[in-house]
């Protein structure tokens, strides 16, 4: 997306973010092991299904990309601060790790510093990503590799208690997918903590995502064979999403303004509830279309594109203050000019954006709204179809059906308890 | 005595000469030498062909860093492919196909492009003195799919080795008075799928230059000339070859077409693989084979999960601006987390890269 929702919804990016160094787990001190690498790659092609590839505790350098494609593997490691692959001489592969396989597992072991990607799983069924480490081990940097986990066309997925650090897009990146559970992960540090993307019928629960640019995103892009729907984001903790965006320009995540704790593009049939929303500068939820994004109606995208988010339905979170230091010049100007110089922008932001191609009577279709039913949180219309010129706060108070749980069956029940990761030591 | 010597002369040239070149299909397993497989080897300071090893080259190639390609296909005895009017003929089960990745020797230790190497040259086989033989990697047909086994060469060049792990070959590319310091990739045999799975959702593994576009081309091979179609038909290598072909896909190289045609060619051969409906990477929304249009096609559409490959850039085409299109950018990249094709390079093709040039820049109307 690009200079469009920049323009308005940021610019100037507080140059005070958090640029603060590595942070969590693994530190590579120890020399790393160069003649492992071959052992494992050996491994994945001798893989039978059924089979564990058990990677020992140690810190192995990896030069080139790994691949699997064999069904019904398991790659365990020995711990996410144990077991890690250090990718940073890596001289071949857009990937650290690329599956392409189904009945898949990876858990407790560490990726780090891929040269693209760091996990990536394109087309497969049945996936467990748990306790894995995604790390880039120098901070946020826009050279650093995309997505630290990568799933995408992946039907019934489970991503818990894993950590993404670092990542220049995403680092926890669920695309195009079907039946998604992400829960108890941990993403700090990269442009979008956690993303949802053209993805159908995703529970995301129980994660902590701070000092990301964006924490949580739920997105749908155009041109894709799917588009997303029916996202539940619940008893997440998206606190002090400030960290300048380092996205690389002309990434969807680029446009994201530092700042936001919740954002909602495009998406529809998304509701947002019983989350602890805080701190974040710009907005603690902003809820958008692709035309905010510096699109254009039918240009470059396929006909059958719907950029409008609908079905929005956002109740019970637990706002704490934020929007006090919006991302760019002209969101500060809205601010100051509207609630004052020492005032902040509410809890919601949205763009306004209706299709009036769908309008019932002349009235949009109640089914479709954005619902803010929130206690005292108020929404701010910033009224990007009229080039923001009546900007004003306004009242969304309504509801919609409760959305149905994500059906992966090997994710078991949503536990009762909720256990969010607490933030890495920075 | 001397007949005492003569017997053991000849016991000792029996060890020393290599097997007989006689092609076999062999169903399960994996053969560690590439002779065991007598599609070729190498006779007195040459690779040579096996009969019935029919050598073939593609109208427009894939990229692999400048290497040249000698490619041959065998079928047993009274077997023949089925004609398709697209995609990949359907093969016998023990068809075996190879493909030798090789450079030209230069004086003092760098080698040159190999890739200028047509079949013309190459089809009787390649002199050992002028060429250094890199790889073969073979498709074998069996029961149950393709396989793909990729053998290494020896440094002295006389054995074939297969290495499934793939392997790191360090060279020094000297050509048009530059030198480019590189590693060769040989793949794994769990990338092999990363272009040859043309149909991500089933993941099998597919020949893609033996189609019918590809290989509708006339040739010469010592002196003779044919048509490589209606060759492989004489042999009895393909039946139902029909009296209305598909076009043939444009040589990218043929300045005589029109640019569209070469760039439209160089992309379906070289990423289309990946970039189509059904492809590995139909994730991003781009389909670069040569029925795509509009936004598939990548014009002025926003790109998926494209991260580092951005480079910066709104759209994939931006028609008339190619120092602004990410197609460009990553086909010129070096960075392993931008440059496309993703496997198979470590250096960009730049006579290709100018050509995309062109070719977007003499698009008409532009984005936004």
């Amino acid at each position: 997306m690009g200079q469009g929702m920049r323009r308005i919804f940021s610019g100037l990016t507080a140059a005070t973010a958090l640029v603060l160094g590595a942070c969590g787990g693994g530190g590579t001190a120890a020399r790393p092991d160069t003649t492992y690498q071959e052992t494992l790659i050996q491994q994945l092609i001798d893989a039978k299904p059924g089979d564990v590839i058990s990677v020992p505790a140690g810190v192995y350098a990896i030069d080139r990309g790994l691949s699997l494609d064999v069904d019904g593997v398991t790659i365990r490691g020995a711990g996410m601060d144990k077991t890690i692959l250090t990718f940073k001489g890596q001289t071949a592969g857009a990937e650290g790790l690329l599956v392409n396989a189904s009945n898949f597992t990876i858990e407790d072991l560490a990726l780090e510093d891929a040269k693209g990607d760091a996990l990536k799983v394109n087309e497969a069924e049945n996936v467990i990503i748990r306790r894995v480490r995604a790390e880039w081990t120098g901070g946020p940097k826009t050279s650093n590799g995309a997505y630290g986990l990568y799933p995408v066309q992946v039907k019934n997925l489970l991503i818990e208690d894993s950590v993404a650090i670092g990542a220049s897009d995403a680092g926890i990146y669920v695309g195009q997918s079907q039946n998604v559970v992400v829960r108890r992960n941990r993403a700090e540090f990269n442009v979008a903590g956690i993303e949802i993307e053209n993805t159908q019928n995703a529970d995301v629960y129980d994660n902590l995502a701070t000092n990301n640019t964006g924490g949580i995103l739920v997105f749908n892009m155009p041109n894709l064979k799917v588009a997303g729907f029916g996202t539940r984001i619940f008893r997440n903790r998206a606190v002090g999403n400030n960290t300048a965006n380092f996205g690389r320009k002309g990434t969807a995540v680029a446009s994201v303004p530092a700042g936001t704790g919740v954002i909602i593009n495009s998406n529809d049939k998304v509701e947002i509830f019983d989350n602890e929303i805080g701190g974040n500068n710009t907005a603690n939820v902003i809820v958008s279309s692709f035309f905010s994004a510096g699109y254009k109606a039918g240009e470059g995208t396929s006909a059958t594109f719907d950029p409008f988010p609908e079905s929005i339905f956002i109740h019970d979170n637990r706002f704490s203050p934020g929007g006090g230091k919006p991302d760019g010049v002209e969101l500060q100007a809205l601010r100051v000019a509207l609630f004052g110089l020492s005032g902040a922008l509410p809890d919601v932001l949205w763009d306004g954006y209706v299709d009036r191609a769908k309008f019932v009577d002349g009235k949009p279709d109640p089914a479709l709204a954005v619902c803010v039913d929130n206690g005292a949180a108020q929404v701010l219309n910033a009224d990007m179809p009229n080039k923001a010129k009546a900007p004003k706060v306004v009242e969304l108070r309504c509801a919609l059906p409760r959305l149905p749980a994500a059906d992966v069956d090997f994710a078991g029940p949503i536990p009762a308890e909720s256990k969010i990761p607490a933030p890495g030591k920075s | 005595m001397i007949r005492l010597a003569v017997a053991l002369l000849a016991l000792a040239l029996a060890a020393c000469s290599p097997r007989a070149l006689e092609p076999r299909f062999i169903a399960e397993g994996l053969p560690e030498d590439l002779a065991d497989w007598g599609m070729l080897g190498v006779r007195d300071g040459r690779l040579v062909l096996a009969g019935g090893a029919q050598p073939y080259e593609l109208n427009t190639p894939l990229f692999t860093d400048y290497a040249g390609k000698l490619r041959t296909v065998w079928m047993p005895e009274g077997q023949g492919a089925t004609w398709s009017d697209s995609g990949p003929f359907d093969f016998p089960v023990g068809t075996v196909i190879t493909k030798t990745f090789f450079y030209v020797r230069g004086a003092d230790g760098p080698v040159a492009p190999g890739d200028s190497l047509g079949l013309a040259e190459t089809g009787e086989g390649l002199d050992l003195e002028k060429v250094r033989l890199i790889e073969t990697r073979l498709l074998v047909r069996r029961a149950d799919g393709w396989v793909a086994l990729p053998y290494v060469w020896s440094d002295d060049q006389r054995t074939a080795t297969l290495k499934r792990t793939g392997q790191p070959v360090p060279l020094t590319l000297a050509r048009g008075g530059r030198r480019d310091r590189f590693t060769y990739q040989v793949p794994n045999v769990n990338q092999c799928v990363g272009c040859h799975g043309t149909n991500h959702a089933t993941k099998a593994l597919q020949p893609i230059g033996l189609q019918a576009r590809h290989l509708d081309r006339d040739v010469t091979v010592a002196g003779a000339g044919f048509n490589q179609l209606a060759r492989l038909e004489a042999i009895g290598y393909l039946r139902g070859l029909p009296e209305q072909r598909p076009a043939p896909a444009a040589d990218w190289l043929d300045e005589a077409l029109p640019v569209d045609a070469r760039a439209r060619a160089w992309l379906d051969i070289n990423c289309a693989h990946c970039h189509s409906p059904t492809g590995p990477a139909d994730t991003s929304g781009l389909y670069l084979t040569r029925e795509a249009g509009g936004p598939q096609l990548g014009l002025c559409k926003p790109p998926i999960a494209a991260g580092q490959g951005t480079g910066g850039f709104r759209y994939g085409i931006h028609p008339g601006r190619p120092e602004e299109s990410i197609l460009v950018y990553r086909t010129a990249s070096l960075d392993p987390g931008a440059m496309m094709p993703e496997l198979g390079r470590a250096l960009a093709q730049d006579e290709a890269v100018a050509l995309l040039r062109r070719w977007v820049a003499a698009m008409p109307g532009g984005c936004g």
